[in-house]
């Protein structure tokens, strides 16, 4: 078993599908944070079987917009003085902008630069999305 | 505040009385608004071509008085030189007092009138996508015939699965008390479940049988089956002549149901229905220019505005 010790200050996300973790600490561009970041895998879980978990020592801000849409069911665990000062259980964002990304060939995003490209949730069971300009529907993949 | 028209239920009921209202004011005395849009110049502009809403547009400004400027095709616009549909707004914008748009591609009024701070969008069609003035040129009709909205029972046939004009009008219709649908369709061309979901289930019934239907309605709204939507011709040959309303039909329809088209029609309504006076699609072309000069007025802020 590595040893990896507690944070004093920073962020705990805990609850990551097994495998995604990576791609979340990609998503949310962790490797250019200066502040310690611990990228855990297959680590075993009650619930989970094994689970993914990423350490961040920092006093930086995320955006919980992007990661509630990428990883929707991640546990945040704010540390403050070594103790766990707040939890905060993610959910499916109701309008994310300038994420996603509109795959209809017919609409107008496809061939004209937009600003704040917003999408709206249309299905919570399936993080479907829909494009604010012709209504098509995507997913965050 | 700046208003555009986008999507047909960007405006409220409230609104869309206060345009019928303007609009019947405009069809019983036309000449006391022939200069209402002195000195207001109308951007008409056509990235693709479409004759009949461009014709209707611009006949609209210029019987309010007004002047149009713009183009019918964007071979000749300067978006083929490679610009930018938001530039080329934002040009427009220090010309023209609003602007008639229509686009091939999807939201493409939407994202348009995002950059716009003193000029109103109205959407004359993004694509396959939405048509608001369409919509009005609709309900315009079906209320300038049966005065009201509430209550009646409206039959769509057709193309219901593609159908962009019928979806808009029963989302708009839909708005109103009462009101009860009933969609006419083979089964390749049911309306999507989307739009069923919207409404409530005892609001609408689905049938195949226009035969059948046709004895209880107010309003039968037909529409093309376009060839392009088959996956074989055989398929299209088989399944075009389904709906096709004739003198036979009519014969059993209701004295007072209307029958309503957005044209162009193939070969839908055999053309002996055109005779018969509850046949108002030609109709429809009027009502279409008179509620769009409402419209002017209103997002110029000319008339309409809770008087
Ligand atoms: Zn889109």
């Amino acid at each position: 078993m590595i040893n990896v010790s507690k944070i004093k200050k920073g962020l705990v996300l805990d609850h990551i599908e097994h495998g995604k973790g990576k791609m979340l600490y990609q998503a949310l561009h962790l490797d250019e944070v200066e502040d310690p970041v611990v990228l855990m895998q297959g680590i075993s879980s009650t619930t989970m079987g094994k689970k993914d978990l990423i350490k961040i020592e920092t006093d930086l801000e995320l955006d919980y917009t992007v990661l509630g849409l990428i990883a929707p069911h991640v546990t945040v665990n704010f540390i403050k003085d070594g103790q766990r000062a707040r939890k905060m259980r993610l959910e499916l964002p109701e309008v994310v902008e300038g994420v996603l990304k509109c795959h209809n060939p017919r609409c107008i995003t496809g061939v004209e630069h937009v600003h704040k490209h917003k999408f709206y949730l249309v299905d919570p069971e399936t993080a479907t999305y829909i494009c604010e300009y012709c209504d098509a529907k995507t997913r965050y993949e | 505040m700046l208003r555009h028209l986008i999507q047909p239920l960007d405006f409220t009921t409230e609104e869309f009385e206060q345009l019928f209202r303007l609009a019947d004011q405009i069809l019983e005395n036309p000449s006391a608004y022939s200069d209402v849009c002195k000195g207001k110049l109308m951007a008409s502009l056509f990235f693709e071509p479409s004759t009949r809403t461009r014709l209707s547009f611009e006949s609209a400004m210029y019987r309010l008085g007004g002047q149009v400027v713009g183009f019918a095709d964007a071979k000749v616009s300067s978006t083929a030189k490679g610009e930018s549909l938001s530039d080329t707004l934002r040009t427009v914008e220090n010309y023209c007092d609003i602007a008639a748009m229509r686009h091939p591609k999807e939201g493409a009024a939407l994202l348009a009138s995002k950059y716009m701070t003193t000029m109103p969008i109205i959407n004359a069609g993004d694509g396959g996508h939405q048509h608001p003035t369409q919509t009005l040129t609709d309900l315009t009709t079906i209320r300038h015939y049966k005065g009201h909205f509430d209550h009646l029972t409206i039959g769509v046939c057709g193309d219901l699965k593609f159908g962009r004009t019928i979806h808009s009008l029963v989302r708009a219709m839909n708005r109103y008390d009462g009101v009860k649908f009933v969609f006419i369709s083979p089964d390749e061309l049911k309306m999507p479940q989307v739009f069923l979901d919207e409404l409530d289930p005892q609001d609408y019934t689905e049938t195949s049988n226009l035969k059948e239907a046709i004895k209880d309605l107010d309003i039968l709204y037909m529409s093309r089956v376009q060839r392009e939507r088959f996956v074989s011709e055989e398929e299209y040959l088989r399944l075009k002549d389904f709906f096709i309303l004739d003198k036979e039909k009519m014969a059993l329809a209701r004295k007072d149901m209307l029958v309503l088209h957005p044209l162009p029609r193939v070969n839908e309504i055999h053309p002996e229905v055109d005779a018969d006076p509850r046949a108002v699609y030609f109709q429809q072309a009027r009502f279409g220019m008179y509620i769009r000069m409402a419209l002017i007025m209103f997002l110029l802020g000319l008339g309409g505005q809770n008087d």
